[in-house]
């Protein structure tokens, strides 16, 4: 009969109607009293008996719990995580991004180790406003230096408070993505979930101790 | 004239505290004793009373247009998958403020070549006539704001005074997009005029008076069973001249931007939309008094709940309408107008004068074989004419020969 | 009565033409008399652009061209060098990029068609529902590479990251559940008597003018003839999957339609099989450097996208950077047509047309 298409596909919509919706309300969403309680690690009948005017409010349609975050580890950011003490001024990361969007001007006169110059980073810019996040700069850094980060609320307001400087990347809590580390993911580490990484643990390849390289250039050497 | 409007409690409560020395209509006094205003000023106190009862119905009737875009948007939003608007104010109800507040803080831009005064007239004559609907609605047992012995007949043409407004706006723009929406709509809007006309003309004859009240009162049944057929071509009729899904053609937002009111903007563009779900609220109304029996119910609850009940039912219905049916075209529309609804339309006018000749003033009995009868009627009438459904589409005119085909194997024409 | 036809600029600015695309149309009342496409609002010179990049930087402006499905059009052109450069790709890396591929595909057919209905009028119910079995797919793709939609996921002789360990169940879970989602999407729609009556027999186009015109991808498949470059020029390692092409005969916006819903079951299917045959290994030989140096040369690869046959032909001239690079996109090409299939009818077949040729700007304009 003309009509039956139309009336199952009434049926399919008042069975979603009836489902909980997909969205995932950011930065914060609004609960009820259950999700309210479930928030605060409590049943719904002893959050109602010690904060009763959070109970009211959640009853009323007015109480917010911030939003999770509920990224992959994976997730490449718009920030980057940069190890000063691993980078040795390189450059290779401003030289293949495909953007040219990183500037970096290092000072010669640095720190010399056994195996070559460490040069100092006095200018480290990223351009963030046209900065793609394809992350090629993090794939090729031979020394695990930069990362990429796990935030995503970089906006600013002006395209000067774009640019991140050495400062900045000094100074940002290291939370890298393990994008293209798997050592990180081998070692279970999650940006959201596991703290801050340090810039010893964060390598492939370490660098050899004092004692190792005295093994490798001199004594073996000497032999 | 004012004897009805006393069979209003409400009318007659306000009355007679003001003026209650008309000791004819107004059995005792008020808590006022013999009434605020001396004798001999009735007339005035009319007047109050009459404002304040209009007052009160106008006003019901925006914010019933408050509450239902908030219920709207979040049924909508629930039957995407997404909770709908919940941010201002609880659950969201703020939501309409906002809107009212972002509506009119918007600049108004008039085109330089429009025609003033059909520019500005146009949200009007959406707004004007569906609230003149709301005066012949009764909402409870005595509740309305004027019997008229006439009231279909009055609501259906205040509702064909509606055509206008597209007209007006899509000719007033100047906008070649304006002018196909106002055309489509003027070509929906008059073919389903004579549907709906005749799907009431059912409920006439059973209930023997036009009047909306009378109407209420003779529905011991409600007139959804006895008169199946004229209920489906009377929603369908309705929700297509308040241009909602799937009849939306004319503001089709995915091929015209906003048809005939794609040039409006800040508070005239507020007023069409508020014409919009004022019209819906209106025709809900009209099909809850006609149809599903107004505010007749068990006394468990008063007359008035049972009625905002019914209302938020069909409301409802016709939002889950609206979310799951892609939009038809024009000549879909006025096909099925004329080849679909019309014959119904007429097979229950004809069904049911045969009806009321045998029984002329039905009992509660006799209503449920009319009942029986119209349904069986009406199954198999929608299966006959469903055999007749639209077959693939044809290409109104014949193609080019491809341009393509045209071109000579070597390259180059 | 004497009428005049007009003339309507369905401008680049609005609402559902999916990109920014100008229609100039020509209207007798509502027919549709004479259709000029202009084109070109989102250039953006990714060709030349081409040859100032070398090839790892050059996958992360491919996923940029067709933005709804970047990973086909990153399998495309890293196929293309591997052609070129003479590389073996590892067989756990060609595994994921199929898995990869395929799971595209469905996000693209998703896309294509929530907005096909949302153009027929339905007021985006199926769109949102087509976005919600969309974000699963997006958050795998984040699990694999970290981004949802602009991934660059692949590099010349496989894939740059391994999938991590929740992967698997979460493809699995995600496997088990798309199927019923397609059920219910059919049942919302596929006899729903107004898409029906909107969509059948209209906007019909003959197969011979079909092939003269160079279309491919599901808009050839509907009007009957079984290509389908996966089976005709098999890629990767997509002889050892089993698969259907489903085909239409009608060649309609209805048939183009249900090619794509059907599509979709297939490349679940495909999916699984690539689940259960995946072998562990290296996902990228050693040896293939950043930097790849093909030698001097020119090399046409074309692969089966979800829009049509997506092909690159790259001029190598021995350096880090090709010559000249140039991509043959299917939307670019099936949209040749569109006047043939759109004059004669209405304005609202129009949007709906253009709807069911599935296209995307950024893969036309490029």
């Amino acid at each position: 009969m003309y009509g039956l298409g139309i009336l199952k596909g009434f049926g399919v919509t008042a069975l979603n109607a009836f489902r909980s919706p997909f969205t995932v309300e950011y930065p914060d969403r609004r609960v009820g009293l259950p999700g309210l309680a479930r928030s605060a690690g409590i049943n719904p009948l002893a959050f109602v008996l010690k904060r009763p005017k959070d109970a009211l409010k959640a009853v009323l349609g007015l109480a917010k719990i911030p939003a999770r975050s509920q990224q992959h580890s994976r997730f490449r950011g718009q920030d980057f995580t940069w190890y000063v003490e691993r980078c040795t001024g390189c450059a290779s990361c401003a030289k293949l991004c495909p953007l040219g969007i990183i500037k970096i001007v290092t000072d010669p006169s640095g720190r010399q180790t056994q195996e070559g110059e460490v040069y100092d980073i006095e200018t480290f810019d990223i351009d963030l406003a046209r900065c793609m996040a394809c992350g090629i700069c993090v794939e090729v850094c031979p020394y695990d230096a930069l990362h990429m980060g796990s935030g995503f609320e970089r906006a600013r307001y002006g395209f000067p408070n774009l640019l991140i400087t050495v400062d900045e990347l000094k100074k940002a809590p290291k939370r890298p993505s393990t994008w293209f580390r798997p050592q990180l993911e081998e070692r279970g580490y999650h940006p959201h979930k596991s703290g801050q990484a340090d810039w010893r643990l964060v390598g492939r390849h370490e660098r050899p101790t004092a004692g190792q390289l005295k093994r490798n250039w001199v004594d073996d050497r000497a032999k | 004239m004012t004897s009805s409007f006393l069979d209003n409690a409400f009318f007659r409560n306000i009355y007679c505290n003001l003026a209650s020395s008309d000791s004819a209509r107004c059995a005792g006094g008020g808590p006022f004793g013999d009434g605020l205003f001396p004798p001999g000023w009735e007339w005035f106190a009319f007047l109050v009373t009459a404002f304040l009862t209009v007052f009160v119905v106008i006003n019901g009737a925006l914010l019933g247009v408050n509450a239902y875009i908030w219920g709207e948007r979040r049924l909508i939003g629930r039957i995407q998958g997404r909770p709908g608007p919940n941010r201002w104010g609880p659950f969201g109800l703020l939501t309409p403020v906002a809107d009212l507040i972002k509506i009119l803080t918007k600049e108004d831009i008039v085109p330089a070549a429009a025609d003033r005064l059909l520019f500005f007239l146009a949200p009007f004559l959406i707004v004007v006539p569906v609230l003149l609907v709301f005066a012949v609605v009764p909402f409870g047992s005595s509740s309305w704001v004027a019997d008229l012995n006439i009231g279909l007949l009055y609501v259906l043409a205040v509702l064909s005074v509606e055509s206008f407004a597209p007209v007006m706006a899509g000719w007033g723009s100047q906008n070649r997009y304006a002018m196909f929406g106002a055309l489509r709509a003027v070509a929906l809007l008059v073919s389903y005029e004579i549907p709906m006309v005749l799907s009431l003309l059912g409920v006439l004859m059973i209930a023997g008076s036009l009047s909306l009240v009378d109407v209420v009162h003779a529905q011991s049944v409600p007139f959804i069973l006895v008169q199946p057929l004229g209920f489906l071509v009377f929603f369908i009729g309705t929700v297509a001249e308040i241009q909602r899904a799937p009849f939306d053609l004319a503001e089709a937002e995915s091929e015209l931007v906003g048809g005939y009111h794609t040039d409006y903007s800040g508070i005239r563009w507020g007023l069409f939309q508020a014409g919009e779900f004022l019209a819906t609220i209106a025709g809900a109304a009209i099909i809850v008094t006609v149809f599903l029996g107004g505010w007749r119910g068990p006394d468990f609850l008063p007359s008035h709940a049972w009625f905002f009940i019914k209302l938020t039912g069909v409301l409802v219905v016709m939002t889950w309408i609206r979310g799951t049916l892609p939009r038809l075209r024009i000549d879909q529309v006025t096909s099925f107008a004329w080849k679909g609804l019309l014959p119904l339309a007429a097979l229950n006018v004809v069904l049911s004068a045969l009806l009321s000749l045998i029984w002329p003033a039905p009992t509660n009995g006799e209503l449920w074989i009319m009942v029986a009868i119209n349904m069986t009627v009406a199954a198999a009438a929608l299966i006959v004419l469903g055999q007749f459904g639209p077959k693939a589409g044809e290409r109104p005119t014949p193609a080019p020969v491809s341009t393509l085909r045209e071109a000579t194997p070597g390259g180059g024409n | 009565m004497r009428t005049e036809p007009v003339t309507v600029n369905i401008g680049p600015h609005h609402p559902s033409t999916h990109g920014v695309f100008r229609l100039r149309v020509t209207f007798d009342g509502e027919v549709i008399v004479d259709v000029e496409p202009v084109f070109g609002y989102l250039h953006r010179g990714t060709e030349k652009l081409a040859e100032e990049r070398t090839y790892v930087q050059f996958v992360t402006l491919t996923d940029r061209m067709d933005y709804v499905a970047s990973m086909t059009n990153n399998q495309g052109f890293v196929l293309a060098v591997e052609k070129l450069a003479g590389i073996t790709p590892s067989p756990r890396g060609v595994w994921l990029r199929m898995i990869a591929a395929e799971l595209q595909r469905i996000a693209s057919h998703l896309v294509g068609m929530g907005f096909f209905l949302q153009d027929l009028g339905a007021f985006a119910t199926p769109l949102m529902y087509a976005m919600r079995e969309r974000e699963r797919i997006l958050d795998l793709f984040e699990m694999l590479c970290g981004a949802r939609i602009t991934n660059s996921y692949m590099r010349p002789g496989g894939v740059f990251m391994d999938a991590p360990e929740d992967f698997w169940p979460a493809v699995n879970r995600f496997l088990d559940e798309m199927p019923g989602y397609v059920d219910e999407y059919e049942s919302l729609i596929s006899g729903n008597e107004i898409v029906l009556s909107r969509t059948k027999g209209v906007a019909r186009v003959e197969l011979d003018a079909l092939i003269n015109a160079s279309i491919s991808g599901p808009m050839l498949r509907a009007a009957g003839l079984a290509w389908d470059l996966r089976k005709k020029h098999p890629y990767e390692f997509y002889d050892r999957v089993e698969f259907d092409v489903p085909l239409a005969q009608e060649s309609d916006n209805w048939a183009r339609y249900i090619v794509r819903i059907q599509e979709m079951r297939e490349s679940v299917k495909i999916v699984r099989q690539c689940v259960q045959q995946i072998e562990p290994g290296p996902i990228r030989p050693k040896e293939v450097p950043f930097l790849v140096r093909p030698p001097a040369g020119e090399v046409y690869s074309s692969i089966e996208g979800p829009k049509g046959e997506l092909g690159y032909y790259i001029v190598s001239d021995g350096s880090i950077a090709p010559y000249r690079c140039k991509v043959r996109a299917p939307s670019y090409i099936n949209l040749t047509l569109l006047k043939d299939m759109l004059v004669g009818w209405r304005v609202a077949d129009m949007i709906v047309t253009f709807g069911s040729i599935d296209i995307n700007m950024g893969e036309v304009d490029r």
